[in-house]
């Protein structure tokens, strides 16, 4: 699991839950040239705010550059940095295979080892969702692809600190940014 | 007390403090324009939505406080964008409000809509759209509070139709709730011993002071600084007038045009000492060849700015002025428990005199006695400068006339120099000096412009003249885009492209004359003094000097676009094989 190399890290990132802020933190990564892997928002259980989950291209900008001006943004409350290694994470997709009567029982198999579960039928395809971290994901994607996929959404991966070793790594980018009260540890 | 919307946004502003509005009317901000009737606050009418903004610039420039322009929506709001993308590269503090269509109109394409919140995203601070006239007073007091703290910088509040017209119970929110935003204070004390400690162990140290000097009022602490340390300090565009040209430790502007010992006093550094300056590309060169030897002390109170050009061994996130008073209090009590003898007299002594070969050796210069008898740029700027006291605030568009002007003027006091820095915006000059003009009426205030420059925003000549406002614009014209010109002439080849105004179209004078001011023009050096002294007695109306300088002049030294700062290409006058 996971790439030999690792090209992003993934930035949870608190934000006031206002309108236009999406399109603040789009704007930035837009503005300054940074790649965005993947994004995910979702409210917290804090109505207040919401979470954004960044999956960012470190090779396009240091990562701490990254941060700093994210940090700028008056509507950001507060930067995690998760070291992939480090994280947990995870992301759903939704994918529609085409399976008629010859290579339906191979797919079914396919999803069991998976734990993907089938939520729509037709007689010629099946749409199955499927959730895990996101290199099981592009693993499934490369295993069905022979079979032909009709249709696919991933969600763009969600993480969180995994537990025994959360103390020492989860840090700020930097004491500088620590000092701007901001980025915080947690 | 029941108020509108609009006379819920005049308050605030007058709650703020707000003496001065620039600004040009339109539907969508209408019900504003009413209660302006019955403010204290005067409004000055420009001709041009950009001329609000650069004015508000001008004022904020020289006072420190926010300057603010109101315009309507749609175009209103799109000529304003260069002004804010202005302010935001030089860090000056503007509140921009902006006429909206009213809010059921909002996203429908109506007349004069234009997503203005949308537009200036990444050209503001912040910025607000007001869904709710009850949400005046907090997002004012907001809007000012992130203008003005931390890293100053432009703020936009978007204020849609119906919100003006709605009624709200009027309130003045007694706290500001930004959990996002918590600028930095002061800086890391232990951070701030690590410096003091390099700067006792430098024996080539210079003070690269940046427009943050300024914009943290620092400038008595950077004074100080000096006096205990004797170390060499160069200003930048932004931070002309940081440090007194006067001071024998002023090395004057570093960068692309800035002058041979500024530039190689910093590349010949063992500590570079960065004060509210961000490692701009006018002024690094090439980034791998600048300063190569120097360890670099960054404060600034962006922590962004630090790391992002140029690694620096201490980092300090924090406001100028309190870093430095603290690295003072610091220096000091090293100071005290340091045996006398430790160091010498003056352990820079070695430094300060090779600056002082440097400086005797390749001084700032042109041809004073040119054969054709020719009007030198430069000697306008000279006689203009030694026409007028210190408190004097010049101002400049941006080109060649821009910096001739840092370069010879004498900037003995802090925030008299204003200019556009970072964006570089053409047409800055006229209406930054009529802001300057109206935030200082004692002072004089005088601009050096490009005859480029003043074509593109002139008509707020017309401004100064109705509101009396009495600027001095001095055109160099030398009837091209000059420093297009030179780089056409020194790096494509003289293949001259698009670059020819003409002196005489427009005639500047009777322009000057239309727009109600007095016009002069002067085509030959001895006529230079007695016409500046003439403007300078003229104190009921604009003046405007059409200055016919020699068209072929250029700007030394100068740093090649890309190239090392060891590769400064100097006057010719100063001989081959200069640097």
């Amino acid at each position: 699991m996971g790439s030999a190399t690792i090209r992003h890290h993934l930035l949870s990132v608190l934000v006031e839950n206002k309108a236009g802020v999406l399109a603040r933190v789009a704007n930035l990564f837009s503005r300054r040239g940074y790649n965005i892997f993947s994004l995910a928002v979702a409210p917290t259980d804090d109505e207040r705010f919401s979470r954004i989950t960044i999956c960012v291209d470190v090779e396009s900008a240091p990562l701490e550059q990254v941060v700093k001006q994210l940090d700028k943004l008056v509507n950001v409350v507060e930067i995690t940095e998760l070291d992939p290694t480090e994280a947990i994470e995870a992301e759903l997709m939704l994918i529609t295979l085409e399976a008629d009567r010859e290579s339906r029982s191979q797919v079914i198999q396919l999803v069991d080892v998976f734990d993907g579960r089938i939520v729509d039928v037709s007689p010629d395809s099946l749409t199955i969702m499927l959730a895990g971290t996101p290199s099981d994901l592009d693993h499934f994607e490369d295993l069905v692809g022979p079979y032909g996929i009709a249709g696919l959404q991933r969600t763009g991966r969600v993480a969180l600190h995994k537990l025994d070793r959360s103390r020492g790594r989860l840090h700020t980018v930097s004491g500088i940014a620590a000092s701007s009260g901001k980025a915080s540890i947690k | 007390m029941q108020l509108t919307g609009a006379q819920a946004l005049i308050k605030s502003l007058e709650t703020e403090g707000v003496e001065v509005i620039f600004g040009l009317p339109g539907g969508a901000i209408l019900p504003v324009y009413d209660p302006i009737l019955d403010s204290s606050i005067r409004h000055i009418l420009v001709r041009h939505e950009q001329g609000a903004g650069h004015a508000a610039e001008g004022y904020a420039q020289v006072t420190g406080r926010p300057g603010v322009a109101m315009v309507t929506s749609g175009p209103g709001a799109t000529n304003i964008v260069t002004p804010l993308c202005n302010a935001y590269m030089d860090s000056t503090p503007l509140v921009v409000i902006t006429g909206q269509v009213a809010t059921g109109s909002i996203g429908t394409d109506a007349f004069q809509e234009c997503d203005t919140t949308g537009i200036t995203m990444s050209a503001t601070k912040h910025n607000w759209l007001v869904s709710s006239a009850d949400d005046i007073p907090r997002v004012i007091r907001e809007a000012f509070h992130v203008a003005t703290t931390g890293r100053p910088g432009p703020v936009l509040v978007d204020l849609p139709k119906d919100v003006s017209n709605s009624m709200m119970e009027w309130y003045w929110p007694s706290e500001i709730d930004l959990p996002g935003y918590r600028p930095p204070a002061g800086g890391d004390s232990a951070s701030i011993r690590e410096a003091a400690r390099l700067i006792s162990e430098a024996s080539r140290p210079v003070i690269y002071a940046g427009g943050g000097v300024l914009k943290s009022r620092a400038t008595a602490a950077l004074a100080k600084l000096v006096e205990m340390t004797g170390i060499p300090v160069v200003t930048t565009l932004m931070a002309r007038g940081s440090f007194p040209d006067n001071h024998p430790r002023c090395l004057g502007m570093p960068g692309m045009h800035g002058n041979y010992t500024a530039v190689t006093a910093i590349q010949r550094s063992d500590l570079l000492i960065a004060i509210g300056s961000r490692f701009d590309d006018r002024v690094t060169g090439k980034v791998a060849a600048f300063a190569p030897d120097a360890k670099v002390i960054h404060i600034d109170i962006d922590p962004a700015e630090l790391g992002k050009v140029r690694r620096a061994e201490v980092p300090i996130a924090g406001d100028c002025r309190l870093v430095l008073e603290e690295l003072i209090t610091v220096l000091e009590e090293t100071a005290r428990q340091a045996s006398p003898a430790s160091r010498g007299d003056n352990p820079l002594a070695q430094w300060h005199a090779e600056i002082a070969r440097w400086q005797a050796r390749y001084p700032l210069t042109y041809d004073r006695q040119p054969p054709d008898g020719v009007l030198k740029p430069q000697y306008v700027v000279e006689c203009i400068r030694d026409s007028v006291d210190d408190d004097t605030i010049l101002v400049a568009g941006v080109g060649q006339h821009q910096m001739w002007a840092s370069q010879y003027w004498r900037f003995n006091k802090p925030n008299t120099w204003v200019n556009s820095g970072g964006l570089g915006t053409m047409g800055f000059a006229v209406p930054a000096a009529i802001g300057a003009k109206v935030a200082k009426p004692e002072a004089t205030v005088w601009a050096i412009d490009g005859d480029g420059c003043f074509q593109m925003t002139a008509q707020e000549l017309i401004t100064a003249s109705a509101e009396g406002i009495p600027v001095k614009i001095a055109i160099l014209n030398n009837a091209y885009l000059g420093m297009v010109r030179q780089w056409q002439e020194m790096f494509y080849a003289e293949r001259y492209s698009e670059v020819y105004l003409s002196p005489d179209l427009p005639d500047y004078v009777r322009w000057a004359e239309a727009m109600g001011c007095v016009g002069f023009r002067v085509e030959a050096p001895e006529e230079v003094s007695s016409v500046i002294e003439k403007a300078n007695e003229i104190d009921d109306r604009p003046v405007v000097i059409d200055f016919r300088t020699d068209v072929f002049e250029k700007v030394y030294p100068m740093v090649p676009a890309g190239a090392s700062n060891d590769d400064i290409i100097v006057d010719p006058a100063h001989g081959e094989g200069g640097a």
